[in-house]
């Protein structure tokens, strides 16, 4: 494992800097490079979702707005909670490195993460159940059509996280690759940018109905 | 720029031995490229017979193919294609030409094999992800190759597939059940694909160079290949949105793109309020974008070719040519109404459009000129890459000027949907793009088998196709002033018939070069196998694919490590071995003959 892309613990530095840039981006990190780039292309797609969004909406004529199930302003908050837990468990990994322990470490914030994405994906089931009981299907009006397709693709993109996570935990495992361009950090880049997403497509949709 | 060796030499621990994670699925990026430029000849002799058909339908309306009949007994009864079995095969002639060949070949082909090894990586930065894009190609072409064989036949909406023909389903004609189904399924695979590929291609590049490797020593095509990722990254992103909403439409009952009240099939849809007009803006968001996916990796090896052959740098350097490029990737992204100038688009919505249009012409002439000038006073060595290098020169600027018209939403009026625009876009996109690749194949051949390809079958081949493809697609330009329209399959009782002999004329021209391409056939399987040994390095060129062994073994430079010392373009240098000094070279550059 090289030093250039896994830096090693600074013997003088302090403990609270020495955790901030072990967890810090190293240069030439091609995983690294890469999920910035992912993030960089779904951008592109939920802008084109949203520019469509907004022309059938002006163009049909026929767009009926309903209200949007409250329980969805609870899943932002377990969405973006997840983020936090995400952030804790980086850290304690990042730490725990440092004080070049070798034993399994308890990744209890890990799976706590795991447990409010699922927490997350169950919530936004809730709400399809809900606008199903009000009528609401993915045919029955485009207003309806856009809220199961923004919550839909969102939703695939979130469980391609959780796969992420699995493979990023599954791979810190096998040694302590936590540092920058590690497998969890690049999963964590995406995992906080499907809770960015989340909350400005609740925005889209909350001024457009 | 200093590369981790622990991430460099990570992926080749020991060659593959079996057959089939040898050449099968193999994630060795030469390979996987050999299996990119495999599909696209195989998609190029697919296209091509398909526009063989086309053409002799057009110059003699009545004659029948049997093969046709036997194909598709509803299609081509006794022979004879039925004006939908045309379309059908414009679209797949369209698809497959588009996407699986000019979007293949020079870009995951040619770039696979060669930028790891242009920029001193042992292989793509992730290469599992590169071997999945290949098979997920392969999936969509075999989709798209399926839609031939079911009953229902290819779909017939174009390689655009305008809603709300291809949205309604089988109401709208043969080909838009199943057909349609698959072609988008097909389109969807090759989407997801590209997407992957271009995170492989900009990843590599970003991060993956060997140690001297500066931006400002990567070849052009390179960069062709860089800039060509990063737009594929953000355009294929938009066409998976636009796809998914028309299956939706097709298939889940929603109304995205289909208006209410339309009557198919005496029937009214079951839709309501969509706007056909939201696909083509989002449709043409990518398929602007689309058509520099083709042509800037072939300006990029042409770049490349070029000066091999011509013995001095481009006029300019590596900065002028890429800033270029890189200006072209950027104005394709905001031009794409002016597909749209006569969809009912309001005067000034079209002048925002055709003004960006009139401006990309700008940095395109740039390029040609920095090449033509380039040749100013050069000692040119009129190998057949460096003819078909020259060769696209012609007819990339022949297709540009008919650019100039369609720019401009008043003469695009006249012209919008005539034969004018069929001519203009397989002059720039098509032909341009095929004698890129032709280049590209000539030029690397000896590299990626060890052997040279014959150079007098070459120049034969070249000779006949540069005249052969003016023979088709000029005679178009006149076939569109004069009014006649694309994409019908006959004119027979009508004011067109008097262009029924320039019709013929450009059937023949197709039929004579497409016989002329099995040359290049013949040319490349012989070669394989009885070729002239070639050396490691037989143009006499600079860049770090020529450092190493013909073919390259599986780490690409036999476990060492390069170090660049200069830039890709270093020829007519006096004081050195030859007349050049190759990039790893340490020896210093020494001022340039003449300079």
């Amino acid at each position: 494992m090289s030093s250039v892309i896994y830096p090693q613990p600074a013997a003088d530095a302090g403990a609270a800097r020495a955790v901030r840039s072990a967890s810090r981006p190293a240069k030439a990190v091609p995983s690294y490079t890469a999920i910035w780039l992912v993030v960089g292309s779904i951008s592109m797609s939920f802008a084109a979702l949203t520019s469509a969004l907004i022309v059938r909406q002006d163009i049909g004529m026929d767009w009926k707005p309903f209200v949007l199930p409250p329980i969805l302003y609870l899943n932002t908050l377990v969405l973006l909670a997840s983020s936090v837990t995400l952030e804790v468990a980086r850290k304690e990994l990042a730490a725990t490195y440092l004080r070049s322990e070798t034993r399994p470490h308890p990744r209890k914030w890990f799976y706590a993460t795991l447990a409010l994405a699922l927490l997350f994906v169950l919530g936004q089931f809730l709400a399809w159940r809900n606008l199903a009981a009000q009528g609401l299907f993915l045919a029955t009006n485009p207003s309806s059509s856009f809220f199961y397709l923004f919550t839909g693709l969102h939703g695939l993109h979130v469980f391609g996280g959780v796969l992420g996570l699995l493979y990023a935990n599954h791979r810190s495992m096998r040694g302590l690759r936590f540092a920058a361009g590690g497998p969890l950090n690049v999963a964590a880049v995406y995992w906080h940018f499907m809770a960015i997403l989340w909350v400005y497509l609740l925005l889209i949709l909350r001024i457009r109905m | 720029m200093e590369q981790a060796p622990a991430q460099a030499l990570r992926h080749h621990p020991a060659p593959p031995q079996n057959f089939i994670r040898k050449y099968i699925f193999s994630i060795d990026h030469k390979v996987i490229g050999k299996q990119y430029l495999g599909l696209a000849l195989l998609s190029a002799f697919v296209g091509m017979v398909l526009s063989w058909a086309m053409r002799i339908h057009l110059g003699w309306p009545d004659a029948s193919i049997p093969l046709l009949g036997r194909l598709s007994p509803n299609g081509a009864p006794g022979g004879v294609m039925t004006p939908e079995y045309y379309l059908s095969l414009m679209t797949m002639h369209g698809t497959i030409m588009a996407f699986f060949v000019l979007t293949a070949a020079p870009l995951s082909g040619f770039g696979n094999y060669f930028l790891p090894i242009q920029v001193g990586a042992e292989d793509m930065a992730f290469p599992r992800i590169n071997m999945s894009s290949f098979w997920i190609t392969f999936i969509g072409f075999i989709l798209a190759a399926l839609t031939f064989v079911i009953p229902d036949g290819p779909p017939i909406s174009g390689w655009t597939a305008y809603p709300p023909l291809s949205a309604v389903g089988p109401d709208a004609g043969p080909g838009q059940g199943w057909g349609q189904n698959l072609w988008g399924l097909s389109i969807a695979c090759f989407t997801v694909a590209s997407l992957l590929g271009s995170l492989n291609f900009l990843a590599t590049t970003l991060d993956m160079r060997t140690k001297g490797m500066t931006l400002s020593r990567l070849p052009i095509s390179v960069w062709g290949w860089f800039i060509t990722a990063a737009l594929g990254l953000l355009a294929f992103a938009v066409l998976l949105p636009c796809a998914l909403l028309l299956i939706l439409d097709r298939l889940a009952g929603t109304s995205f793109y289909i208006p209410g009240g339309l009557v198919l099939a005496d029937r009214v849809q079951p839709h309501n309020g969509g706007s056909p007009l939201l696909f083509q803006h989002l449709f043409w968001f990518f398929g602007h974008p689309e058509v520099y996916l083709i042509i800037l990796p072939a300006f990029g090896i042409i770049g490349h070719v070029l000066p091999t052959f011509i013995r001095k740098p481009l006029l300019g350097g590596w900065k002028v040519l890429t800033a270029c490029m890189m200006l072209i990737a950027l104005l394709s992204l905001v031009v794409w109404g002016h597909h749209m100038f006569v969809s009912g688009m309001s005067p000034y919505s079209a002048m925002l459009f055709s003004v960006p249009t009139m401006f990309i012409t700008i940095p395109s002439i740039i390029a040609m000129l920095i090449w033509i000038f380039s040749l100013y006073g050069a000692d040119i060595r009129f190998s057949t890459p460096a003819l078909f290098a020259l060769g696209f020169l012609s007819l990339f600027i022949s297709g540009g000027i008919g650019g100039f018209f369609l720019a401009q939403p008043s003469t695009d009026s006249y012209l919008h949907a005539t034969y004018f625009v069929v001519g203009h876009f397989h002059f720039t996109m098509g032909i341009s793009a095929v004698f890129a690749i032709f280049a590209g194949f000539y030029y690397w051949f000896p590299k990626m088998t060890g052997r040279m390809m014959d150079e007098t079958l070459g120049k034969i081949h070249f000779w006949a196709s540069f005249i052969g493809m003016y023979g088709i697609f000029m005679p178009m330009h006149f076939l569109g002033f004069a009014g006649h329209v694309r994409r019908y399959s006959a004119l027979v009782d009508d004011y067109l018939v008097p262009l029924l002999g320039t019709q013929r004329f450009i059937s023949i021209a197709a039929l004579v070069v497409g016989a002329v391409q099995m040359l290049f056939f013949f040319n490349f399987i012989w070669s394989y196998f009885k070729g002239k040994k070639a050396a490691e390095n037989p143009w006499e060129a600079t860049t770090l694919e020529w450092e190493t062994t013909s073919p390259p073994p599986i780490d690409n430079f036999g476990g060492r490590r390069l170090t660049v010392y200069h830039g890709p373009m270093e020829y007519n240098v006096a004081g050195s071995r030859g007349d050049y000094v190759m990039q790893a070279s340490p020896e210093p550059a020494a001022a340039r003959a003449g300079d």
